[in-house]
């Protein structure tokens, strides 16, 4: 059960080999990357991502002990990047282990649905015609709901 | 005293990103009313708390949540991680 609030990149693929290769309890891992999309126009510069440095770690650390108390985990991992970001880097990524896959794919939807709505992250994206804030979506705020 | 912390176009609205507020406001809401009454830019903040998300001590509540005991308050948009 990790939680990692950082400016810096990092290596997915690293990162999704060692976790999975430290599971002795489980035989499903199940992995889900956010990278920075485009806008429509393709005039993307860079995305700024602002957070609240100590609610943000508490916020992830509540959503992942909720997921571990109604599924089967052996182990989770919530990386999620903040500063400035250009079109196609990783923003965030989850990784959940468990016993048998419907727990962690499950679980690593849960883990997302509530750090898009729950966590305090702010995302604005810069084009040469200026800068907006990303607005949060009605859709991701139903998508509570289900759980 | 209370610590007064603003995230994403709320900091860029009022200026600001953190300030001390001394205040006896009993509830969030209560606060709210005293900051509009500061000066323009907190009015156009707070013009419409239902587009706004608040914390008190880093743990997301109501506007009519009670602010005995709080150390800080942030005031900010809905969040948009992942």
């Amino acid at each position: 059960m990790t939680v990692r609030v950082q400016q810096a990149a990092f290596d997915l693929g690293a990162e999704v080999q060692d976790f999975a290769t430290r599971q002795t309890q489980a035989g499903a891992v199940v992995n889900f990357t956010g990278i920075v999309r485009d806008t429509a126009a393709g005039d993307l510069d860079r995305m700024e991502i602002e957070h609240y440095p100590g609610m943000t770690e508490s916020a992830l650390a509540a959503i992942d002990a909720e997921a571990i108390k109604r599924w089967e985990l052996k182990d989770s991992l919530i990386i999620h990047r903040f500063g400035i970001l250009r079109p196609n880097e990783m923003i965030m990524m989850v990784a959940t282990a468990a016993p048998h896959r419907v727990d962690a794919f499950e679980a690593a939807q849960y883990l997302m649905d509530y750090l898009k709505s729950r966590a305090p992250f702010w995302k604005k994206e810069f084009t040469k015609d200026g800068a907006e804030w990303v607005e949060a979506k009605l859709a991701d705020e139903d998508a509570l709901q289900k759980w | 005293m209370i610590d007064v912390l603003y995230f994403a176009w709320v900091r860029e609205r009022i200026g600001l990103p953190k300030e001390q507020v001394e205040t006896t406001a009993a509830t969030v809401a209560d606060l709210v009313a005293e900051l509009k009454l500061r000066e323009e830019r907190y009015a156009a903040a707070f013009e419409d708390i239902s587009a706004l998300r608040v914390a008190v001590d880093q743990e997301l509540c109501d506007f009519d949540t009670p602010l005995a005991g709080a150390r800080e308050v942030a005031f900010f948009p809905p969040m948009t991680g992942g």
